[in-house]
């Protein structure tokens, strides 16, 4: 009865996309090459340094998503036309920064385990990123309310916005209860050469594994949206013989 | 009609509704002073109380604003009166000052009730010269919280599954409140050694914190209440 | 107001699949058909609702598919639902909605009384009112609100028939002042009294 919408098996890979993904397999590869192998152990933290080495980037990354699904949130609301990719992308990079919060969250808190023995403190940082990730979480199950297409995209922006002032209260509002930076210092001061280079890897890798991600992501989100309208010019037909009955 | 005007009649319409259905005085509040009880329970050290006292105060102003919030749209879903207000084409941003402004007279109303209950079952005391900074925190706590309440209220309204989004998405939006209004509160209670003087950045805070949500809330509120 | 092959989405489904319709100032125009046939919709297209996916669709001289909310202030919308606040008074829910235009006291008491629901009602509960009064309730808020465009899902339910003919009295004398008035109902028997034109809806369209 009704037509089969996903007839047409379009992967949402192309050569560029390939090239990235062999880049990304190569760049991780190095990193477990140098982090697990040529980069030494830290003096005082042993091997339980090399858990940085995958802490630190999808930190970064995490924060990363987040300035760009605001940017994209920006993006969708400024013209008054409306353009539906910037949504998407927001969206996506939202995904994976979820994703690699949790991944910052955990290695941080073996890390901290494994250092000063204790899983969690309320610093600035972690609580901000705690914060950020329930957040994402809550912006994502927003994402999931339903509507157009633009109304989905218009909930949301809006929403990312009103997270994107939140951030800097909620940062302040930590680092000024809880003042105390013992963890930078001992973390950024004992780092030698070749373990900055291993980090500097770690960073390049995980960068364009978020890339590589949030490219394939929005555009199966297009394809998703895709159907959905085929679907529509489908049940359209379906509907118009509704009166001829 | 100006915003203001709409502000006016829907706050007014809603402390009417609540005069007329009294669910604030008579499930709300006894639920906050029933989770002050519970805190001691809880805790069960009475020094430990006193000393927590400012923080288990605003935890419980917490809680009960998710059911405040849970109230006032409850009432505009009910017989579909947001959507009709929508439909009349009334200012979003009038229908959410209206809705905050109602929203902070009930948490008003229920923070004194609390204050009150930490008075009385965990020996709060508050000296002369904290006056000053617990008004001054509480003006700014309960303004920051209403707007964020009525904005994300708004929001979960009528979504499916509401009532599990809205906690998901408010508390940690108010987390700054809980931690300034918290820091206030000690500072002008004088609790862990502490002065009245240090509660008034936390003051500022709060006033940021609401400021930044009354100007976004009110230009927000018309998109995350459409549908 | 004029639509043009409108389709209208909701959730994935076209509730209405293109609808044309032209309805001129002070018609009462009856929209017939099956349950599903997406009368609703096609009322909650006209003020601003729903989104205009495709076609066009312009209400009291409002692009819809520009802006769909600066139309809201002129359309009064009677669905299933009343929009009324259960706890407070009949007086105070006309004088509310009144108020949200500024319309002035008299204005508020002449609104309830051409609904039937000046003196004994006024200050009851709108809680403790049968169907039938709510709906009159809900009615004079419209009355109250000036509402150039008129737009009634199934109205009669809940009536007796006293309470029918004065809500048709109530229509006639709405469009005879300029308002235009849309009303999706099952009963046929309206057609011929109350309506200036009958239109059938099938399928999410109206030809």
């Amino acid at each position: 009865m009704t037509t089969d919408t996903r007839s047409e098996r379009r992967p949402t890979s192309t050569t560029f996309t390939r090239w990235l993904g062999a880049a990304v397999l190569a760049g991780l590869a190095w990193l477990a090459l140098f982090g697990l192998v040529l980069s030494p152990n830290d003096r005082v933290q042993k091997t339980g340094v090399r858990i940085l080495y995958i802490h630190v980037p999808t930190a970064w990354l995490a924060y990363l998503a987040f300035i760009v699904t605001g940017v994209c949130s920006v993006g969708y609301l400024w013209k008054r036309s409306r353009n539906l990719q910037w949504d998407r992308v927001a969206g996506a990079s939202a995904e994976v920064g979820v994703v690699f919060m949790g991944i910052t969250l955990v290695t941080g808190m073996l890390w901290g385990k494994i250092s000063w023995g204790t899983y969690w403190t309320w610093d600035s940082r972690l609580t901000t990123t705690a914060f950020l990730f329930v957040t994402y979480i809550g912006y994502l199950a927003v994402r999931d309310l339903g509507g157009t297409h633009h109304q989905r995209a218009r909930r949301s922006a809006v929403l990312a916005l009103l997270a994107v002032l939140e951030v800097p209260l909620v940062h302040f509002s930590v680092k000024w209860w809880r003042p105390l930076h013992q963890q930078e210092s001992v973390a950024e001061g004992k780092l030698n050469g070749l373990m900055m280079f291993t980090l500097f890897v770690g960073l390049v890798a995980f960068t364009l594994l978020y890339v590589w991600l949030v490219l394939h992501r929005q555009r199966a989100m297009a394809m998703d949206d895709m159907v959905a309208d085929q679907g529509l010019d489908a049940a359209l037909a379906e509907r118009r013989e509704e009166a001829v009955r | 009609m100006s915003t203001w005007q709409i502000a006016r009649l829907v706050a007014a319409k809603d402390l009417r509704v609540e005069w007329r259905s009294r669910v604030v005085t008579n499930q709300v509040l006894p639920f906050a002073a029933l989770v002050m009880v519970m805190f001691a329970f809880a805790l069960d050290n009475d020094q430990a109380l006193t000393r927590v006292a400012p923080g288990l105060v605003w935890l419980a102003a917490m809680f009960s604003l998710l059911v405040l919030v849970q109230r006032a749209f409850a009432v505009e879903t009910a017989d579909g009166a947001l959507d009709a207000l929508k439909v009349a084409g009334v200012r979003s941003s009038g229908i959410f000052l209206g809705k905050a402004l109602a929203l902070a007279a009930q948490l008003a109303v229920l923070e004194a009730v609390l204050l009150v209950a930490a008075i009385l079952l965990y020996r709060t005391e508050v000296p002369a010269g904290g006056v000053g900074v617990l008004l001054a925190t509480y003006v700014a706590a309960t303004a920051g919280l209403a707007f964020v309440g009525t904005l994300y209220g708004g929001l979960a309204a009528g979504a499916r599954g509401r009532e599990t989004l809205l906690p998901l998405l408010l508390l940690p939006v108010v987390a700054p409140v809980l931690i300034g209004a918290t820091r206030a509160t000690e500072a002008a209670l004088g609790t862990n050694d502490a002065m009245p003087s240090e509660g008034w950045p936390w003051f500022g805070l709060l006033a940021l914190f609401a400021a930044v949500f009354g100007a976004g809330g009110a230009l927000a509120f018309g998109s995350l209440i459409d549908d | 107001m004029r639509l043009t092959d409108v389709v209208a989405v909701v959730g994935g489904f076209p509730v209405l699949a293109g609808a044309t319709l032209t309805v001129e100032r002070g018609e009462i125009v009856l929209l017939q058909g099956p349950n599903g046939a997406g009368k609703t919709s096609l009322l909650r297209l006209c003020d601003g609702l729903l989104a205009v996916e495709r076609g066009t669709a312009e209400v009291l001289g409002h692009d819809l598919s520009v802006d769909r909310t600066s139309v809201r202030r002129h359309v009064g919308l009677l669905g299933h639902s009343n929009g009324l606040y259960a706890d407070l008074t009949v007086a105070d829910n006309v004088r509310f909605w009144g108020a949200t235009v500024g319309a002035s006291q008299d204005e508020v008491s002449a609104a309830m009384e051409r609904m039937g629901l000046a003196a004994r009602l006024a200050h009851v509960r709108v809680a403790r009112l049968s169907a039938g009064q709510r709906r009159r309730t809900a009615l004079a808020c419209l009355v109250a609100r000036r509402a150039g465009l008129w737009l009634l899902d199934e109205p009669h339910a809940g009536l007796d028939a006293t309470g029918r003919d004065e809500l048709d009295a109530t229509l006639r004398e709405a469009a005879a002042s300029g308002a235009t008035v849309l009303v999706a109902s099952h009963e046929l028997e309206r057609a011929g009294s109350l309506a200036t034109r009958t239109v059938e809806v099938a399928g999410g369209q109206v030809r």
